[in-house]
């Protein structure tokens, strides 16, 4: 069925593996992924754990429609306290490892403790068992991770998820890596795997995955196809020109945060763009961009595989980077190219390979770059901390601090730490541009008002994908709205926020959300699980997941003051586009949001709220 | 008319659609493990590349077969494995040269394409089109196309 109703506890600290019946109680209420991982999650620890001690624990979790003919139903999420906010972590990812762990026969999987020495996680249908990672796999990247245990499992199908170096290290903003390139990036969950001392999970699963209903599933997944295939962005733009797409659209409009958000637009942009990403090097006649890839089952391929030229200086004698490998998605080519004043395509793609390599969320990692590029021009640090010249700009120092942070290397070991920490660290903690602790992705909220209230409430601090208003506000996504202004945003906002915590839930890629609605989304799960699933029910799931995380954060210790943005975004006004003369009027739009979402003032769920949604 | 499996490797994403649906259509369950076409990633080339069995005219798995378990669909040209004949000896994944031929060891019989009766479920599956089901006679229909269209011997307007 759906759900195989299987969760494997892995307890690390006396190492072992036990299965246990799903709480199907749970899946009514947090259908799958996302919500049913988090209510384990906040079931299960204590919402001040330290995050990267051995009393946190991290699930590895699918959806009801991971691995099945769902378009794009293959992702899985990790679910934790991550340790770069403190909040809760969800970070989620595609490739084909989730689909993969779902064939094997399980919903989720339970890390608990710590092992006493790495270890590695292999699963084999209903067969798992902890395996010595010493002297064989730690120490080594993502990539030759992968290659070595399909090499000693004699297995090519394997699938593997795992942390490089920068996971090992604790890297706060390290990132768990499956199928070479696809990630659950954000929040250092990767760390939490480290500290946990599992490098590895390896799978292998040929128990396939069945649906309530058949034959009406297929025609319901078949419907839905037909409108992916038809939208104008998931049908043509995504699979053209992947998320970059957005690289001159944002631009254009005065959202594209520049030089640590100093600007709010980038004069190299088309040089890093989708578009550039076409066209052929002068030097090789070959076009950075090879082709476009899938993740499983997904019918709208918006993946980059990408080609390094042979010839440019970051890869000059290093053929282990010259085959094609994951390449720039909208997020990385900003956070390593806009917001560090960068515009060196090939280089850009260099430090998004050693990302993808050894584990790092790209978008923390630029953003902290970029704070140390500013603390740098201000005379704050200087070469001697750096160990290079670091002006905004510089791709050599961007390239450098790459190689120097995944390695766990000199200044590296300090950006590692994420911008929060370094900018407090070297009294500057006004140039950390986060939102509880993480920083911002690639739309800056002056010029697109609703993303500030959106940032300010994302549960797991700064981020786009737990509400993504720019669909609406600058692609008209359901409905245009204006980026300009606040009016509308609290229910916008809340809106996007709801239905994403649901699209997060089912093992479905929150991209389709460019052409589907819940409307669409309904009849796949419907047909596919047991029981009832309408709209009014998921509305009512995403909105108690919403609220449940948002518990778990209070519980943790943040507060409405917490729902703020950066000085700098809200009193320092853009300089040019669109915007300018714009800050974020954050203050406009919270308070209508606390009263739209049933919460006190002080941004705590009121008793009828918790009723409503059954909390 | 007789129709083939046209695979155009240049665009396929590597969504594994067709594998689905290959088990789907064979087991009643989602489960590529147990489909007849596969695809193969070529992950330093950035290549994917769907191959299934081609359905050889003097097929090597079915005269290496000692009992006779493999014969041909006289409509599709299909070789199709009659599961009550077939009793696992695994003769025909060694006699076929391409590998298309597997054994399934839940069902103690062995696999391969069967083009579904002559509907076939990956073909229906492939959101790109890299999988189409085409007369067997012309699989080199559309290749001839694109070079026809590169032919112009009207003369040049003058620069």
């Amino acid at each position: 069925m759906a759900w195989h109703k299987q969760v494997l506890r892995v307890n690390l600290s006396k190492g072992t593996c036990k299965a246990e019946p799903l709480n199907m109680k749970w899946v009514q209420d947090y259908l799958g992924q996302r919500g049913l991982a988090t209510k384990y999650l906040v079931e299960e620890i204590d919402p001040k754990v330290d995050p990267l001690s051995p009393d946190n624990k991290m699930i590895f979790v699918t959806g009801p429609l991971t691995g099945t003919m769902a378009s794009t139903g293959g992702r899985y999420s990790v679910v934790t306290k991550g340790p770069l906010t403190g909040a809760v972590a969800c970070s989620n990812s595609g490739g084909y490892f989730g689909a993969e762990l779902k064939m094997a026969g399980w919903d989720m999987i339970i890390f608990e403790g710590k092992s006493p020495k790495p270890v590695y996680l292999l699963i084999q249908n209903e067969k798992a068992e902890l395996l010595p990672a010493e002297n064989f796999i730690w120490g080594k990247s993502t990539w030759d991770t992968e290659e070595l245990l399909k090499k000693k499992h004699q297995d090519p199908l394997i699938r593997v998820s795992s942390i490089g170096r920068a996971g090992e290290n604790k890297v706060l903003f390290a990132a768990i890596v499956n199928d070479l390139h696809r990630a659950a990036g954000r929040s250092g969950v990767g760390a939490v795997m480290g500290s946990k001392n599992l490098k590895a999970v390896a799978v292998r699963g040929t128990k396939g995955v069945t649906v309530a209903n058949p034959k009406e599933f297929m025609k319901a997944t078949i419907a839905a196809k037909k409108v992916l295939a038809d939208s104008a962005v998931t049908g043509q733009g995504l699979p053209k020109f992947g998320t970059q797409v957005l690289m001159n659209v944002i631009n254009e409009i005065g959202a594209s945060p520049t030089r640590n958000h100093r600007d709010v637009q980038f004069e190299g942009a088309s040089k890093i763009s989708a578009e550039a990403m076409h066209e052929k090097r002068p030097t090789d006649g070959k076009a950075n961009l090879v082709t476009n890839q899938a993740c499983f089952g997904c019918t709208i391929a918006c993946g980059r595989i990408s080609k390094i030229d042979e010839t440019h200086w970051t890869v000059k004698n290093k053929p282990e980077y010259w085959g094609a490998s994951g390449g720039l998605e909208y997020e990385a080519a900003w956070a390593l190219g806009n917001d560090n004043g960068v515009d060196d395509l090939e280089a850009l793609t260099y430090a998004n390979f050693i990302c993808n390599e050894d584990g790092m969320d790209p978008i923390t990692f630029g953003a902290t770059v970029a704070a140390a590029m500013e603390l740098y021009e201000m005379g704050v640090i200087t070469e001697k901390d750096t160990g290079i010249k670091a002006p905004f700009g510089s791709a050599e120092a961007l390239c450098k601090f790459t190689e120097w942070t995944a390695h766990g290397e000199g200044f590296g070991k300090i950006l590692g730490l994420g911008s929060k920490r370094m900018c407090e660290k070297y009294g500057h903690p006004e140039l950390s541009m986060t939102v509880k602790g993480q920083e911002f992705p690639a739309y800056d909220s002056r010029g697109i008002q609703g993303m500030g209230l959106a940032y300010a409430t994302s549960n797991r601090g700064a981020c786009h994908l737990r509400g993504y208003t720019v669909a609406s506000e600058v692609m008209g996504i359901p409905v245009k709205t204006d980026p300009l202004t606040t009016d509308g945003k609290a229910g916008l906002v809340k809106a996007f926020q709801d239905a994403t915590a649901v699209v997060d839930s089912t093992g479905l890629c929150v991209f389709t959300t460019f052409a589907w609605t819940l409307n669409d989304i309904q009849p796949q799960l419907q047909t596919a699980c047991e029981g009832d699933w309408s709209l009014e029910k998921l509305n009512l799931v995403g909105e108690r997941i919403w609220n449940m995380e948002r518990e778990f954060n209070n519980a943790a210790g943040f507060t409405a003051k917490d729902d703020t943005l950066p000085k700098r975004l809200l009193t320092e006004a853009a300089k040019t586009g669109p915007a300018k003369g714009k800050v974020n009027e954050l203050g406009k739009m919270l308070p209508e949001y606390y009263k739209l979402r049933g919460w006190t003032p002080d941004g705590v769920p009121t008793k009828e709220t918790r009723q409503r949604l059954g909390l | 008319m007789q129709r083939s499996l046209l695979i155009n490797p240049d665009i396929c994403t590597g969504c594994l659609q067709c594998e689905m649906a290959c088990s789907f259509e064979h087991f009643g369950m989602i489960n590529p493990s147990k489909s007849v076409i596969k695809v193969f990633e070529f992950h330093h080339d950035g290549r994917k590349v769907p191959y299934t069995c081609t359905q050889c005219a003097e097929a090597w798995c079915l005269h290496a077969c000692p009992v006779e378990a493999i014969v041909i669909n006289k409509e599709t040209g299909a070789k199709v494995i009659l599961e009550d004949v077939c009793v696992g000896c695994k003769v025909c994944t060694i006699a076929c040269p391409f590998g298309t031929v597997n054994y399934n060891h839940d069902s103690g019989k062995v696999m391969k394409c069967d083009l579904c009766g002559g509907d076939p479920a990956c073909a229906l599956a492939c959101p790109t089109g890299a999988i189409t089901y085409v007369d067997s006679d012309w699989t080199g229909l559309e290749r001839m196309r694109q070079w026809a269209a590169k032919t112009d011997s009207r003369p040049k307007a003058q620069a």
